[in-house]
């Protein structure tokens, strides 16, 4: 007996001390207010799902045919009353958090530019073969398979990928986006203080997919400049023939970071992926753009 | 309140009075069969919605390759859209004849229907062929893959109701007009019908409207 | 005239007589999936063997292999799908334990290639061969009885519809040992299923496979929507059918309405991969978001058609073991058919992470909701039927409320999953794991389960042991949520699907927890395994005699058990719901006098040959052996031209044979 209460308590405490690095320890703005709306959503639903529950297990418990205290009533089989009530109750129900959802949807849409006093940091995301390239156009640098942000600022993703579909994931600073070829989404995310968050991809995308993680490093504004000029003034660029190296399908990638990045380097990847496999660099190529989500 | 006069035990309702609302017991065979054979038909034409939404989506996306308004030749299109139609009209009239048990005319008709539709199939096949002698295959681009895959599998469609009519045909050689025969070309004509609906939309579509 | 690239891409002169299938197909250096392949072989040959040396095949071919008798094809439907329940189990299983074991520095025993065969096949198997042949097969058997007819409107397109499933499930176990399966997950995404990125002939064999099984599909989806709605008892009006057969008739619509959308995409993927077309690529033009759109057009209504016969099932026993007519019918109805259309109209919720944009995103997050309305009325329907009922703990009704408790919950999670912004955090993570778990486990399979312990003494003439019946529903609610409990945590914890490795220690015990539960639902198999056996060695003791072991309310139970082939001498006249019930209490006489002769369909080894050609059809296009291919067509489309020709398909069973087979009872 008291092994059997030590691994439940193992496991309660797995449960609950898992509440950390995940979607219930919120990092910023847009993960807590999700996790606000998974409460309140589930509180709403356990409203009617409790009680519903009880019942179930209390007319199957006082109804057995063994029960000699319980009333029958074989011949009943309608009555308008409940009818209206048993209608009524998803309904009202699901008005209700129909509201929830429309103003949810709006309030945390991916695209919604988050308002902060700071200027917003811009960030350039790619997907690769098995690992993930983000790009600082605006600084010139670029680093794999680690995002440093500053904390309390708004960054501003673009996103896409250079091979498969993914998805963009740091779940304690809020909403995940698909990455697809050719296509650009957006997503706005902020981080309130400084720490370190696992990011994953969550879209399956091939054999080195469990190892497309990166972390989110969240530094005091001061020190985020000074590890862009640590950068900056270090490593490699990031050319084409660095690209086309990075390229290569390759797994469980060490971060790593470029000190300086071709221009118009995102731009070009959604050009080159949409020409085609093997087909040279559109370099700065204007075409058409695709159909797709944002653009 | 009162409960409501759904047909329990206690207000059950004789057999007798019970038609009109699905209570006539089970369908003659005719009925079940064209029933049933619509119910295909119907799935057929979503498969079909299935691809006109990709040619609605890929339509743009010409990957700097030919465009359709380069491509088309309308007078062809025209040329092969009546000949469907009349090919229809003749599948009528082969139908008619055959209701009224009269299989040298039904003979006639059916004649008519496949010249009619081998025409059709002949015009499109040439169109095909064209198009991809210029480089303007369905692998070129995301447009032309939705054109080709549209427009030929309404051709596959017409082919193997060519192909199934020939079949029919001998087996009114063989085993005359019999009812279970007549079932089977009712639901051919259903079919042949429907494709000429499907062409509308495609030619409309595709060919009326091009990128 | 030059060909363009699409036919070059075909007609490559290197290719040989046998297409890409080497010597190399076969995993000889993979000890896993050669072992596992081998193990099958010799079983299957077993089988076989023991077959034709008691000289059972004579049989199995009159009586089985080309019946075209709905209660015949719905026994080998199930049959099907209760043996590819193993194959997906130990898929099942082998997952779990990779899970367990890979954390940290541990690399586990699957490489990742392997891993992603067994998830993406998990998948497929589990929804098109498991779960589809179960509810396809409890319909084929119950249907025609409860609406108090002979057999479906098509009977040889029925067996043609069953042997073409059992032909994909052929292609997929081939899979096994000749080649790879798809690593491109049971969505088949593109571009990771196009050739660029899975050059290899497993996408092949889930797209050919499932083009197949997929034309079955929609047949018998044809032949239900014609049977149910012009077939049926005198008298037997609409808002007098059992509900089961009004929910298997919007299953059946959902099939013909929804199976053509998949046939459309996978064709348009089969091009792009033999032809070089450019339909979902990422260059030249192609879309993959169309894709996405498509697969779950389909897909969302595929899981009400999974679910909503598990509904009717539950109606059925619910009302049965309560001894009570159901409440409410004509809500029943109704919301089943509230269901059925808004099925279609909530598709996006899959991939609210795509990046839609707020309007589109909340309009579908609240028609996803808006299903929880008549889903929730039902659920108080089947409360209220047995409130104030006598309820009877026979294994089906131990399921059905089993599952009541059980599906609510995984309905909330999917409400959850509905909100699109709290969608953005739980999206494929094992959260959206366990909620689909949760409902097709606690919806599907529980309803499969009670269904078939509800509908065995019909079929066989005897009960199934109620003893091992109880004990396998306790181990399937135990460890299932003992299996999935666990991740819906995890995935708040942020655990994706899929992985391969598990990156994070802290979540080894919730792992162990689930994998102990997944051993759980495993001896939930066992004794259902058990108590198949055990009932058929002491079927004596439980025979069923008046062909209404639970005192049923509906037509199915008036007949003998097993029924005779034409179900009924006389067709019955239908006054009331719960035809047999009101037949029962108002003393209503079986009519003896004035039988007349019935002709039944023969038989019809049309499917089953057609299947045969369609597995080489299939399995030469994976392989990319082009005459083998147009031999299977050609063969098939043979088989099915001389089938079509002979128009007396009937043979006619005289008034005295009738009525010497009703006058002994026999069935």
């Amino acid at each position: 007996m008291g092994y059997c209460r030590r691994v439940l308590a193992l496991i309660a405490a797995a449960a609950l001390g898992g509440c950390s690095q995940g979607v219930l320890d919120p990092q910023g703005p847009i993960a807590s207010a999700q996790r606000l709306l998974l409460f309140d959503s589930t509180a709403i639903m356990l409203v009617v799902v409790i009680p519903v529950i009880i019942a179930t297990l209390a007319f199957a418990w006082w109804y057995r045919s063994s029960n000699t205290h319980a009333t029958r009533s074989l011949e009943e089989s309608y009555e308008g009353r409940v009818e209206f009530v048993v209608w009524s109750i998803p309904a009202l129900t699901v008005i209700l958090l129909g509201g929830v959802i429309w103003i949810g949807s709006h309030q945390l849409d991916p695209r919604a530019p988050i308002a902060e006093n700071s200027d917003p940091l811009r960030v350039d995301v790619v997907s690769l073969d098995w690992k993930w390239l983000f790009i600082y156009p605006d600084q010139g640098i670029a680093a794999v398979n680690q995002l440093v942000i500053p904390a309390g600022t708004p960054i501003q993703f673009r996103l896409t990928s250079a091979t498969v579909m993914n998805s963009f994931f740091v779940p304690q600073l809020g909403s995940q986006i698909y990455t697809m070829g050719g296509m650009t989404t957006h997503l706005n995310l902020l981080a309130d203080n400084p720490g370190e968050y696992p990011g994953f991809s969550a879209n399956f995308s091939g054999d080195g997919f469990s190892w497309m993680r990166f972390v989110a490093r969240s530094l005091p504004a001061g020190d985020f400049n000074t590890w862009v000029g640590q950068v900056r003034g270090s490593g490699s660029e990031l050319d084409d023939a660095g690209y086309a190296a990075l390229a290569k399908p390759s797994k469980d990638v060490p971060p790593a970071t470029y000190g300086s990045v071709v221009p118009k380097l995102f731009e070009r990847i959604l050009d080159q992926t949409a020409a085609g496999p093997g087909s040279a660099h559109a370099a700065g190529a204007q075409r058409p753009p695709l159909p797709g989500a944002g653009g | 309140m009162t409960v409501v006069a759904i047909d329990r035990t206690a207000t059950a309702v004789p057999t007798e009075l019970a038609h009109g609302r699905g209570g006539g017991g089970p369908a003659s065979k005719r009925i079940v069969v064209a029933y049933g054979f619509w119910i295909f038909i119907l799935s057929d034409i979503i498969m079909f919605a299935a691809l006109f939404a990709a040619y609605a989506v890929l339509r743009g996306n010409t990957a700097g390759g030919p465009i359709g308004a380069e491509l088309f030749n309308l007078r062809n299109v025209f040329i092969e859209t009546m000949c469907l139609l009349f090919s229809s009209y003749t599948c009528g009239l082969g139908a008619l004849s055959a209701e009224r048990r009269q299989p040298g005319r039904f003979l006639i008709f059916a004649a008519f229907t496949f010249v009619l539709g081998a025409a059709f199939l002949f015009i499109e096949a040439r169109e095909f062929a064209h198009m991809v002698a210029i480089g303007a295959g369905p692998s070129r681009s995301g447009f032309l893959s939705a054109f080709f895959t549209l427009v030929g599998m309404h051709g596959f469609h017409v082919t193997s109701g060519l192909v199934a009519l020939i079949y029919l045909t001998a087996q009114i050689l063989v085993q005359s007009l019999q009812a279970a025969v007549l079932r089977r070309l009712l639901c051919w004509s259903l079919f042949w019908h429907a494709l000429d609906i499907v062409w509308v939309g495609v030619f409309t579509l595709v060919y009326l409207m091009p990128v | 005239m030059p060909l363009g690239p699409s036919v070059r891409h075909c007609l490559a002169p290197e290719v040989d007589m046998f297409g890409k299938l080497t010597w190399a197909a076969i995993p000889f250096d993979e000890p896993l999936p050669l072992i596992s392949g081998i193990v099958v072989i010799i079983i299957v040959l077993a089988i076989l063997a023991t077959i034709v040396i008691k000289g059972w095949v004579p049989y199995l071919w009159r009586e089985w292999i080309t019946s075209v008798d709905h209660k015949r094809i719905g026994v080998m439907y199930i049959v099907l799908g209760l043996v590819m329940l193993l194959r997906g189990y130990i898929d099942a299983i082998m997952m779990r334990t990779q899970q367990a074991v890979a954390i940290g520095n541990a690399q586990g025993y699957l490489p990742p290639s392997h891993y992603d065969q067994i998830f993406s096949a998990h998948g497929t198997i589990m929804i098109f061969f498991v779960a589809m042949p179960l509810i396809i097969g409890l319909m084929n058997f119950a249907v025609p009885l409860q609406l108090g007819v002979r057999d479906v409107a098509f009977p040889v397109l029925n067996s043609v519809s069953f042997w073409l499933t059992a032909a994909g499930a052929l292609l997929i176990n081939l899979s096994l040992v000749i080649g790879v399966f798809s690593r491109a997950t049971w969505w088949g995404y593109p571009p990771l299923s196009e050739l660029a990125f899975s050059p290899d002939e497993g996408v092949d064999y889930y797209l050919w496979s499932l083009q197949i099984s997929g034309i079955g599909t929609l047949l018998t989806g044809v032949n239900f929507v014609t049977t149910i709605l012009k077939l049926r008892a005198p008298g037997m009006t609409y808002m007098r059918m059992p509900v089961f057969c009004w929910t298997s008739l919007a299953t059946s619509l959902l099939i013909v309405a929804a199976f053509p959308v998949l046939t459309a995409t996978f064709v348009m993927l089969l091009l792009d991969r033999y032809l070089g077309m450019h339909f979902f690529t990422n260059d030249a033009g192609g879309n993959q978001m169309m894709y996405v759109n498509l697969f779950w057009a389909w897909g969302h209504p595929e899981v009400y058609i999974l679910i909503l016969p598990a509904f009717g099932i539950f109606s059925e026993v619910v009302a049965a073991f309560s001894g009570k007519g159901l409440f409410s019918y004509r809500s029943m109805v109704w919301a089943t058919l509230g269901i059925c259309i808004l099925s279609f109209m909530v598709w996006l919720h899959h991939f609210f992470t795509m990046g839609a944009g707020a309007n589109v995103n909340a309009v579908f997050g609240i028609m996803s909701s808006i299903i929880a309305v008549p889903t929730g009325v039902k659920v108080f329907n089947w409360l209220f039927t047995m409130f104030r009922g006598q309820i009877v703990y026979r294994t089906p009704m131990l399921f059905a409320v089993g599952f009541i408790a059980t599906f609510v919950i995984g309905g909330l999670t999917g409400v959850l999953l509905a909100v699109p912004p709290v969608d953005f955090v739980v999206h494929n993570s094992v959260f959206l794991v366990a909620h689909f778990h949760n409902v097709i486990i606690g919806g599907v399979v529980f309803g499969v389960l009670a269904g078939i312990n509800y509908w065995f003494p019909k079929a066989f003439g005897f009960t199934l042991h109620e003893g091992l019946g109880h004990a396998s529903f306790w181990c399937w609610l135990v460890g299932f949520w003992l299996a999935f409990g666990p991740l819906y945590a995890l995935g708040l914890m942020g655990m994706t699907r899929r992985l391969e490795h598990i990156p994070d220690p802290t979540w080894l015990p919730l792992l162990l927890v689930a994998e102990a539960g997944a051993i759980v639902i495993f001896l939930g198999i066992l004794c259902q395994i058990a108590q198949l056996y055990v009932s058929i060695r002491t079927r004596e003791q439980r025979l069923d005699l008046t062909g209404d072991p639970w005192n049923g309310r509906t037509l199915e139970w008036s007949t003998t058990s097993p029924p005779p082939a034409y179900n009924f001498a006389v067709l019955p006249k239908v006054e009331a719901i719960d035809a047999f019930w009101h037949m029962k209490h108002t003393g209503q006489a079986p009519v003896r006098t004035a039988y007349e002769a019935i002709e039944m369909p023969r038989n019809s080894p049309a499917g089953f040959i057609t299947a045969f050609f369609a597995v080489i059809m299939g399995f030469s296009l994976i392989w990319q052996i082009w005459w083998l291919a147009v031999v299977g067509f050609v063969a098939a489309a043979i088989v099915v031209l001389i089938a079509a020709w002979s128009i007396d398909r009937e043979h006619e069973i005289s008034a005295s044979e009738i009525a010497q087979m009703e006058r002994a009872g026999v069935g």
